[in-house]
């Protein structure tokens, strides 16, 4: 701010001018190329097929359709995963922000006996995991496949939101905990009561984490689930887009090829949710990314 | 419940049962979440025994025959494996050329932005890509790249050159696949490098103002300086990460057209494992990929933390 005042009254050399051009430009044309896809997608989704197959642009709506829209508002299929994928969103961030602070706050208690074990079992996870197959086989053993809780159990929790969560617990100072155990007070209530509202922004953090993953998930419904009624909406919409794509030889079954216009509009109801919570989003996963780039 | 432990955390005593004792209620509160890392992250690693067999599901682990290194003899003769495994090193590279400087960069020229609502604008449109799924993402760009619709080829079209089917094309494969890493991490990686930057003592900046630098001396004398110890230590984790290829990302790009440049580990194993039921040979393939990737990763962050002080944990 201080430099920016004096600068001033200072002339503009052209060395100012060109550091200006580069990170304008650079910053313009990264801006330019997000917003152009997205802008077509728009686009198609409300245009008519005459539009859409024409040649030309389509960054700006010239004639609106809404057919497409209407076309996935009667797609059963698509909204029952919706409903099925805000279950699992809900359902998987609570379970998962209460499993992370249960487990995260005997951890930050500095003398635990075994706690570097804990920790070294929980850090290991992170670097290394059994794989694709192992874990499939683990699942279908388990009796997991084809049940909604396949959804939750296996992407309960996550060792980084559990370091990020334990690391912050421990800064919170242990005379607040001996004060209220003096009173009588359990180690629940100390969690629940005195932890929980002082650790706002990490709980805010981990909770949008695993919201956006369970949202976004959709391998572990093409692994485990094979019955229709249980997909979810990233994995209705992929099998909606790839339909009629390129060499897509298990379609044959069903010949009902998708219009490019329905596609679309599924991809952009499928953004609402993200875009709606996005300046939440944008602030606590800022705040996170950070708090855990510095404490690593 | 605790009306005769007044203190709030008693110090350790010798003792195992001793200590179950005293800090019961600890290690009751850690049951569930110790039970999952158990259960769905050492659970699969004892299923990487049936790597050293011939699995049957009906067998189970216990019941199958064990046949020793024959999938790791079989994994370095299989031409498949070779070629997938080449794709994997090929694609991280290329992404470790194009998308490891890019978000730099954009933190240097976020950094010279003086135009603080442009700025602001610029970063939350390029952090949304970060927050949709890969499906989306490769439905937008597929879209995006469409030889009838697509911009690009419009631009193509009206210079009188052919349209590319990019997407289908062999030759252009990685690099959607690159691009559209790009386009979904760059505003993303730049936090972590802006973060940095705004640490920097502004003291710095006056005094380098002083001695006669101008802004392009000031990126080179001040900012970079700065930036340099989180740069080497990103740059060494992600060279750790070269074997851990993105599924999500290679899978909804691929097609049976582009298996010979854009096949990857994962999707390989997706396609033998789960789609032929070649359980045993893929998890071989799957432990060989983490072994190495293990030690990179470990090797890495010992290198990192002999640079500057700055490890994992």
């Amino acid at each position: 701010m201080k430099a920016s005042k004096t600068k001033k009254h200072r002339k503009r050399s052209a060395e100012d001018w060109i550091v200006d051009i580069l990170s304008y430009g650079f910053t313009l044309i990264l801006v330019i190329s997000i917003c152009l896809p997205f802008m077509q997608v728009i686009t198609i989704s409300m245009s008519p097929a005459s539009v859409v197959n024409a040649t030309g642009f389509h960054l700006i709506p010239t004639k609106f359709d809404f057919s497409g829209y209407i076309e996935i508002a009667n797609n059963d299929n698509f909204w029952h995963s919706y409903l099925i994928t805000i279950a699992r969103t809900i359902l998987g961030t609570t379970c998962g922000v209460l499993v992370t602070m249960l487990t995260a706050y005997p951890l930050a208690k500095t003398n635990l006996p075994y706690r570097k074990g804990l920790m070294m079992f929980v850090v290991f996870t992170m670097y290394f995991s059994g794989g694709m197959i192992p874990k499939y086989l683990l699942i279908k053993n388990l009796g997991l496949t084809n049940k909604f809780l396949v959804y939750i159990l296996p992407c309960l929790i996550t060792g980084f939101a559990l370091i990020i969560t334990r690391n912050f617990f421990m800064g919170i100072p242990a005379a607040l905990e001996e004060s209220a155990k003096i009173d009588g007070a359990s180690n629940m209530t100390v969690l629940f009561r005195i932890y929980l509202p002082l650790s706002a922004p990490v709980v805010a953090t981990i909770s949008l984490w695993y919201c956006v993953q369970h949202w976004n998930s959709w391998m572990d419904n093409m692994l485990y689930v094979t019955k229709n009624g249980l997909y979810v909406l990233q994995y209705v919409l992929q099998t909606i887009l790839t339909n009629g794509r390129t060499a897509d030889m298990e379609a044959v079954t069903e010949v009902i090829v998708h219009t490019e216009t329905m596609k679309m509009a599924a991809l952009i109801l499928s953004l609402i949710p993200i875009v709606c919570t996005y300046p939440f989003l944008q602030k606590y996963f800022v705040k996170g990314m950070i708090v855990g780039s510095v404490k690593g | 419940m605790t009306k005769s432990k007044k203190k709030a955390v008693p110090s350790p005593k010798k003792g195992f049962l001793t200590n179950m004792k005293i800090y019961k209620e600890y290690y009751i509160m850690l049951i569930p979440g110790l039970l999952f890392f158990l259960i769905f992250c050492y659970g699969p690693m004892y299923g990487l025994l049936i790597a050293f067999q011939d699995y049957y599901p009906l067998k189970g682990i216990h019941g199958s025959e064990w046949v020793g290194m024959k999938h790791f003899l079989k994994l370095f003769s299989d031409p498949f494996f070779l070629s997938v495994f080449r794709n994997t090193i090929i694609i991280s590279l290329y992404k470790l050329a194009v998308c490891f400087p890019a978000p730099i960069l954009l933190c240097l020229a976020l950094n010279e932005i003086k135009h603080l609502k442009f700025k602001k604008l610029a970063q939350s449109v390029s952090y949304l890509p970060h927050f949709v799924s890969w499906v989306v993402v490769s439905g937008i760009i597929i879209e995006f790249l469409s030889p009838s619709r697509g911009p690009i080829n419009i631009l193509l079209q009206n210079l009188g050159l052919e349209p590319i089917f990019f997407v289908a094309d062999s030759r252009y494969f990685r690099g959607v696949l690159v691009l559209s890493d790009l386009w979904k991490s760059i505003g993303w990686g730049s936090i972590v490098y802006l973060a940095a930057v705004t640490s920097v003592d502004p003291t710095l900046y006056e005094a380098a103002e002083m001695d006669g630098a101008g802004r392009i001396g000031k990126i080179i004398h001040v900012t970079l300086p700065a930036l340099v110890p989180i740069i080497t230590v990103m740059l060494i984790m992600e060279s750790g990460k070269i074997l851990n290829d993105s599924f999500e990302q290679v899978y909804n790009f691929l097609t049976p057209t582009t298996y010979s440049v854009g096949d990857v580990i994962s999707t390989f194993v997706y396609r033998m494992g789960i789609q032929k039921m070649q359980y045993s040979f893929t998890t071989a393939v799957d432990l060989f990929k983490n072994i190495i990737s293990f030690a990179l990763v470990m090797l890495t962050n010992y290198v990192a933390g002999k640079t500057n002080d700055y490890a994992l944990w």
